[in-house]
């Protein structure tokens, strides 16, 4: 009895994810009438606009990963090694970004560094697009921070810094080729769920009118019929993809582990 | 009169059978000991005592009454487990009176009870902490009392000594075996250290490979092991090849001297060779007090453990472990130098297989 | 750092180390307060100021319109409807898999799935359900023409209270899932036979042993479900235009300057916004604690 209602339940949440991912498809299939086509796709990758924002999303989320490792992997670091009395407030900050929204931060942005402030970074272009790298590196904070420091967790930090030490190692050297290489699938799987966030985030790119794929698809999803189901499938791969890629990863880390 | 029946046991994991056909009654106010190896099939027996198990074949009574497919809360159990199975959340009354509670006792029953209990362990003063503000000792003593609780007529502990500083280990152990003797309450212990089920058992079942090896006293366990299993598995034992002169009189000779066992051999023709096994305790120094030596070897080694100084002995290559008294003149082997042992003749034995 | 001179004492060594130590957490120090702590406090202190940059609670007072206060009522009871069934549903998946019931072999692919779809969010998952359960969506015409089902008479509409909570269960019921199977893994096997061998049912084991240690984990992550949903805009905006009046695209309206007009009231909506998350975490940081007394 116990064994029907859990399959039961099992099948009902199974029908409610999979449907809408199904709806997706199918509509994005449909845009020739009467068959299915790939025309929406073709329509969506031939688009000059597409492609624009693609790769604009592509860049941010990567230069996004550049500066959270960067940001995150010393800091966890060092707050282990150092200052282990700082982890609590320095983990409760990293939760910060979860708890106050996204728009009221980049509301925060607009205000605090338009054109008439002492860092005037919207004023250009560039200056707006650093803020936008900073907000993603908000967004991804938590995720990177815990990541890294469930990493960091598992290597004896202290011991590994004290042998490179008495080796002559340097902080730089300790760093980029003790500390990163022992959490490297750690900052991996960090990566690769930032990379997802960013590549579809829409509020912040919106709101500091930049040519990101977040904004795009919602314009072109208020303009088209069949193109934004193919935008959606097209996401949820990437989003599979990069879920794939840390299964992948750390899989990996697992084989390289085993004794040998 | 037998209390605790367990009749054919047996139990399959998918193809893997982790008991054979076990069979054992235990007596009202026994204290029983299911000594192993892990993997032996002690736990298992003691999981299907307490229900967590169903037996494949077989039967379980208790006070004559079948058990066999009760749930484990319609049984009257209780039982210890291996560590850190207190409710975290409850301080050290709420955990001694869970069971009291889920029986719908009222409240001052309640109260009462589990003072009693907290009496028993010596631990009233600790009725408000929690189990992570207190030692594996005062832990386990509060898992034995919260066991207790509920007045189960059986009481089953499984290895709750194991997580523990050797010290703590003996000392809790006493101190389960007085209460259990207090309460009179039929006991089955579960462990894999010998000098445990050794030291406060009124039976021990030595388990091997699913099926009881030998069921007896700590006594009849280690100077009469029925198989070889049981012979290396508790203490130490050392095996000798020797001829046999005449399987009726028990006569064989070891080296060159002739000695006659304390029972008939059967089963092997004069003339063959024979392993014969004895306890460390049965070798002593050859001297003009303890008649003629049966050994003679090369020391390779003698460690001084206190009391006693274990020495091991190559006579031929097999090695010879024994224990010489600790006294300010004792003698003090060296290694290398030659060594010749006695034997007491009551303290050899010819093993089945 | 590796100076080749050993320091002359314990005392000039330990001077110098102090500083250093509080160096190494600067730059994650300044990037926080430059890019999280200032843009926050930049508006909260702008709800309590005039634009002349005096003091007032004027502001805040403006909110109090019935508009704004539905836009609020109905933020509030989308992200608490959605926390508490994305709870209730990602819980009992959870536990399904975690105690049995249902076999172990899909609880990988089951977490898998779970960092897919809890990252499914905004734009995309707004047109998967625009493209199932919308007007035109294939359900909607399915069980129109086949089964002579009309959602819409039947009183659903995907750009409602009821649709937008739908949509948002299909990330809240992952991250559930994804947070909480941890916390399951932890019950340990011992408890609950403890629990049954001294006659306590398995509803008894859960009312008085695993519920009260699992109460922390499920607490925060109804908080963090409730935030999640509170603060999702992408996901609104592209479901239902701005057709729904909650205060994410309220705010979003504001900030682009298409409504309103004050953008001081625009301060007030955000502030508001960071109260309402921020009272629903000192809740559950209150609760934790009442709920924790026996942790470390």
């Amino acid at each position: 009895m116990k064994r029907f209602w859990a399959w039961g339940a099992l099948i009902i949440g199974l029908l409610y994810f999979i449907l809408p991912l199904i709806g997706m498809t199918n509509f994005s299939l449909k845009m020739r009438r009467g068959v299915y086509s790939f025309d929406a796709y073709a329509k969506v990758l031939a688009d000059t606009r597409f492609q624009e924002t693609f790769t604009y999303s592509v860049t941010l989320a990567l230069l996004t990963i550049l500066v959270g490792v960067f940001l995150v992997v010393p800091t966890a670091y060092w707050v282990r090694l150092k200052l282990p009395f700082l982890r609590p407030y320095v983990e409760f900050v990293t939760l910060l970004p979860l708890v106050i929204p996204a728009i009221v931060v980049v509301f925060g942005y607009i205000r605090l560094y338009n054109t008439s402030s002492w860092l005037p970074l919207t004023g250009t272009a560039l200056g707006t697009d650093v803020l936008l790298v900073a907000g993603y590196t908000m967004l991804a904070l938590p995720y990177m921070y815990r990541a890294v420091d469930t990493g960091l967790r598992t290597i004896d930090v202290t011991t590994l810094t004290e042998a490179a030490q008495s080796l002559g190692a340097g902080w730089f050297t300790i760093i980029t080729r003790i500390i990163l290489p022992n959490v490297l699938v750690a900052v991996l799987s960090g990566a690769f769920l930032t990379f997802a966030i960013v590549i579809g985030e829409f509020t912040m790119a919106a709101l500091l009118n930049r040519p990101a794929f977040g904004p795009y698809m919602q314009v072109l999803g208020a303009n088209r019929a069949y193109e934004p189901a193919a935008l959606a499938v097209i996401a949820f791969a990437i989003t599979w993809g990069c879920l794939g890629l840390i299964q992948l990863v750390s899989r990996f880390q697992k084989s390289a582990q085993r004794p040998v | 009169m037998s209390f605790l029946t367990l009749t054919h046991l047996q139990k399959s994991f998918g193809s893997v059978k982790v008991v054979h056909d076990f069979n054992m009654t235990i007596d009202k106010g026994e204290f029983v000991s299911f000594l192993g190896p892990s993997g032996c099939g002690k736990t298992t027996v003691l999981r299907m005592i307490a229900g967590f198990e169903i037996p494949t074949g077989g039967t379980i009574e208790i006070a004559g009454k079948d058990q066999t497919h009760l749930r484990p809360n319609q049984r009257n159990i209780g039982m210890v487990f291996q560590a850190y199975a207190l409710f975290p959340n409850m301080n050290v009354f709420d955990n001694v009176a869970f069971g009291l509670k889920v029986a719908g006792k009222p409240k001052n029953e309640i109260e009462s009870r589990v003072k009693e209990m907290l009496k028993l362990i010596h631990l009233e003063h600790l009725a408000d902490r929690y189990p992570y503000q207190m030692s594996g000792g005062q832990q386990q003593r509060v898992a034995l009392a919260r066991a207790l609780a509920p007045k189960p007529e059986v009481l089953l502990l499984d290895e709750p000594l194991s997580a523990l500083d050797a010290k703590i280990r003996v000392s809790l152990r006493e101190e389960i075996r007085q209460i259990q003797r207090h309460l009179g309450i039929t006991t089955v212990f579960v462990t894999h250290d010998q000098e445990e089920a050794l030291s406060i058992s009124d039976r021990i079942v030595v388990m091997n490979g699913g099926k009881a090896d030998q069921i007896g006293t700590a006594p009849e366990i280690y100077n009469r092991p029925a198989t070889r299993f049981v012979a290396n598995f508790v203490g130490t034992l050392n095996v000798i090849e020797a001829t046999l002169v005449n399987g009726a009189t028990g006569v064989v000779k070891i080296g060159e001297e002739l000695v006659s066992l304390p029972q008939p051999v059967s089963g092997k023709a004069d003339g063959q060779s024979i392993s014969v096994a004895f306890r460390p305790e049965a070798a002593m120094v050859a001297g003009p007090a303890t008649g003629p030596a049966a050994l003679t070897g090369t020391v390779m080694s003698s460690n001084f453990l206190g009391s006693v100084m274990r020495t091991k002995v190559d006579v031929g290559g097999n090695i010879i472990s024994f224990d010489i008294f600790n006294h300010p003149s004792a003698l003090r082997p060296k290694a290398g130098e030659t060594l010749s042992l006695t034997l007491q003749k009551d303290g050899l034995m010819v093993l089945g297989d | 750092m590796t100076s080749p001179n050993p320091p002359t004492g314990p005392f000039p060594a330990r001077r110098m180390r102090l500083p250093f130590h509080w160096l190494g957490i600067l730059p994650f120090a300044v990037f926080v307060l430059l890019f999280l702590i200032m843009p926050t406090m930049k508006i909260v202190i702008g709800a309590f100021q005039r634009p002349d940059g005096s003091f007032t609670f004027q502001n805040i007072g403006n909110l109090f319109t019935p508009s704004i206060l539905a836009a609020y009522g109905i933020s509030i009871r989308i992200s608490m409807a959605s926390a508490f069934f994305g709870c209730l549903i990602g819980f009992g998946t959870a536990a399904a898999v975690v105690l049995g019931g249902l076999p172990r072999a899909i609880r990988g692919p089951l977490m898998t799935f779970s960092g897919v779809a809890s990252n499914f969010a905004g734009v995309p998952l707004a047109f998967a359900f625009l493209a199932t359960l919308g007007p035109v969506g294939f359900i909607t015409v399915f069980l129109q023409t086949e089964l002579g089902i009309n959602l819409r008479m039947l009183g659903f509409n995907l750009l409602s209270f009821w649709g937008l909570t739908l949509t948002y269960l299909f990330f809240q019921i992952p991250l559930m899932i994804l947070i909480i199977t941890p916390a399951l893994d932890g019950l340990k096997k011992e408890w609950r036979e403890a629990a049954s061998i001294l006659g306590a049912t398995n509803a008894q084991y859960w009312r008085m042993v695993a519920l009260p240690i699992l109460t922390p984990a499920i607490l925060g992550t109804f908080a963090l479900l409730f935030a999640n949903a509170f603060g999702a805009v992408a996901t609104a905006i592209a479901l239902t235009g701005s057709s729904l009046s909650i205060v994410p695209i309220l705010l979003f309206a504001q900030i682009r300057g298409d409504v309103l007009g004050d953008p001081h009231l625009g301060y007030a909506l955000a502030f508001g916004m960071i109260a309402v998350t921020g009272v629903a975490n000192t809740v559950y940081i209150w609760l934790r604690a009442r709920s924790e007394r026996w942790m470390r």
